[in-house]
């Protein structure tokens, strides 16, 4: 095939690159900048090295937050994708119910977050929240602005009702692309609802419990605005996430330094579940 | 194996038919002798799908009973009807291996582990799959993958009939003669029921005994292949069938004897007819038209050469196209000619029909 030379492509190419440039290159760059420099006022910066990188791994804050942020991300993605799957299988696929069922579904992800933090935080009020009133009428001892529990509790409720809709979508889009020659084929050769499931409509589900389960463990691992508005990282710091200590550190204390560092450290965390999750999943297609 | 009869059957995916369109199956009445070799040949969305599906359990008739081997079974299952059907496309379990796959209906069916090892090695051999009992079923080619879908209805012994529906749509085109022969092959060595739908006559044709040529939801002949290509009862199937179609051409009948161009053409059936002459035509295939001193006047309008022979388009002075073959060694007249119809292979229609 006859290629053509022209050094002016580049010239298209170009605009992507000032946007990616100035969206993320430079702003990484900056970080990358702070990280390694000891900030005073008036704008005066010196050299420190990796003095805040063995600073921040080796402080207990750092290592709770990051406990606290493995473990809410581990009990969401152990509700929400199990859930979200089920819902998907039991969705009707045709008829007039599937564009009620989806709009129902597609409504919580239609909510901007902070009204989501603000509407689960009156709802858990403990003195006039329907949530809270009620599981104290019921004799339920609820507070989540003082019990650790009930806050993680609360916490955890939001986000299932916020983002399983997603894998829900996900999945049934998923399902729904399933010939039905599969389904006959598995009638014919008698198979059983179970295996229905575990050997046609979760192979063909693969990717897209993957893209899933990846966007659900990078946006609750990146968690900050529900929970903010919800319990501020409370009680104590029994809530707070690597977000929140994140931005505690960058913008409540201006520890620039150490809180660069940090989310050099936190977005190195990110890519690198991220890539081993897709890699172990997809490993076997290559052959 | 079964002797498989379709009683009055008529279906519909409409809720409240009311106009005869509305009907995807028109009602007939139909018998699949045991160990048949069967096509069911139309054009598309004629129906044949819906037939095939009715018949596997898939779709319940909206009227009608199925009869396997005398006993009812209307509104019996897929399973409990003990059929297999090979898709379109190849339908296979990917996370499994071949052999899993191809155990899997077996399997389904608590057979016991020794008696599927048994089964599965002997439809392996058999459709030359042994080598990759162990692979991913995954990762083997259409045809490989098309072989193991139909692997999963042989490996039942019992199956009563095995359906196809179109199964070399996605085979490239130097593997389905293969897989044709295959099949043949295995009809010939099992003897069991086997429906071959299509709409490549040279499928069915090359498969079947016994042709179902359907169109718009009717079954408009039966018969062997032979029979459609001489006989064939609708201008319809002589259209469909043959390569170049049948030419079919308006006429006259008078006592007996067709009237076109102004000639007098000799049929087989003239005879027969009783008519009042409306709607009638009389078809002849290209292959059994030949140049000839006295007969049809024409012009020579095109040659195609098709190899062994050729295909000659000719116009009447009317209007009319009329084609024929002719051997690559005989010559063809330059302008005017005159043809000649067989009268043993020239038939009278009456309405699209052949007139008895």
């Amino acid at each position: 095939m006859n290629k053509t030379v022209n050094q002016r492509a580049w010239l298209f190419v170009l605009p992507v690159v000032i946007l990616v440039a100035f969206s993320a290159i430079i702003p990484l760059m900056t970080v990358v900048n702070y990280s390694v420099q000891e900030s005073f006022g008036e704008n005066t910066f010196f050299w420190s090295g990796v003095q805040w990188f063995e600073e921040v791994l080796h402080s207990d804050r750092f290592h709770s937050s990051l406990l606290r942020q493995i473990l809410f991300t581990a009990v969401i993605l152990a509700i929400e994708v199990p859930l979200g799957l089920a819902i998907a299988l039991a969705m009707p696929r045709k008829g007039p119910w599937v564009s009620v069922c989806l709009v129902l579904m597609a409504l919580p992800l239609l909510i901007p977050w902070n009204v989501v933090g603000a509407m689960w935080n009156i709802l858990a009020l403990p003195d006039i929240g329907l949530l809270g009133r009620g599981l104290n009428a019921m004799g339920v001892e609820y507070n989540y602005t003082r019990q650790p529990f009930a806050a993680w509790f609360t916490i955890v409720l939001m986000d299932v009702w916020h983002w399983t809709s997603l894998v829900v979508l996900l999945s049934y889009a998923g399902l729904v692309s399933i010939p039905e020659a599969y389904y006959q084929a598995a009638k014919i050769d008698g198979a059983r609802p179970w295996a229905v499931f575990r050997y046609i409509q979760l192979p063909k589900l693969k990717y897209v419990l993957t893209i899933a389960i990846l966007l659900r463990f990078m946006d609750s691992f990146m968690v900050y605005t529900e929970v903010v508005v919800l319990t501020g990282g409370g009680p104590g710091n029994s809530t707070t996430f690597l977000s929140i200590d994140l931005v505690k550190t960058a913008l409540g204390q201006f520890d620039l330094g150490p809180a660069a560092a940090m989310s050099l450290i936190y977005f190195l965390i990110v890519l690198l579940f991220s890539w081993l999750f897709y890699t172990l999943m997809m490993r076997n297609e290559s052959r | 194996m079964a002797k498989i009869i379709l009683r009055d059957l008529r279906h519909t995916y409409v809720a409240s038919p009311r106009i005869d369109a509305d009907w995807a199956l028109k009602k007939f009445t139909l018998e699949w002798a045991d160990g048949g070799a069967y096509a069911l040949l139309g054009p598309s969305g004629c129906g044949k799908t819906t037939l095939l599906n009715l018949i596997s359990g898939l779709l319940t008739p909206t009227e009608g009973r199925i009869l396997f081997d005398g006993r009812d079974v209307t509104g019996a299952s897929p399973e409990e009807r003990n059929i297999a059907q090979v898709f379109q496309f190849p339908v296979i379990y990917d996370t499994m291996t071949v052999y899993d796959n191809l155990a899997f209906p077996l399997r389904n069916r608590r057979v016991s582990a020794r008696e599927v090892d048994d089964r599965v090695r002997e439809v392996a051999t058999m459709l030359e799959l042994d080598s990759m009992l162990k692979h991913r079923a995954a990762g083997l080619t259409a045809d490989g993958k098309q072989k193991i879908s139909l692997g999963r209805g042989l490996v039942r012994s019992d199956v009563n009939v095995i359906m196809f529906d179109e199964p070399l749509t996605v085979i490239d085109p130097h593997l389905k003669w293969v897989l044709r022969s295959k099949l043949k092959e295995l009809h010939q060595r099992i003897r069991r029921t086997m429906i071959y739908v299509t709409h490549d006559q040279t499928e069915a044709l090359t498969f079947a005994d016994q042709v179902v040529v359907m169109k718009d939801g009717e079954i408009v002949q039966i018969g062997t292949p032979v029979e459609l290509f001489e006989r064939p009862s609708h201008t319809f199937v002589g259209h469909f069938i043959g390569s170049p179609g049948m030419n079919v051409l308006p006429c006259e009948v008078r006592g007996g004897r067709a009237m076109f161009a102004g000639e007098t053409i000799e049929t087989a059936n003239g005879v027969s007819y009783r008519g009042e002459g409306k709607g009638v035509e009389i078809g002849v295939r290209p292959e059994f038209i030949t140049f000839a001193a006295e007969g049809v006047p024409v012009d020579v309008t095109k040659v195609l050469d098709a190899g062994r022979y050729r295909i000659v388009e000719t116009m009447t002075q009317a209007g009319h196209t009329i084609k024929l073959l002719v051997p690559e060694d005989e010559r063809i007249p330059e302008g005017g000619a005159r043809l000649r119809f067989a009268p043993e292979r020239t038939q009278i229609y009456e309405n699209g029909w052949m007139v008895t």
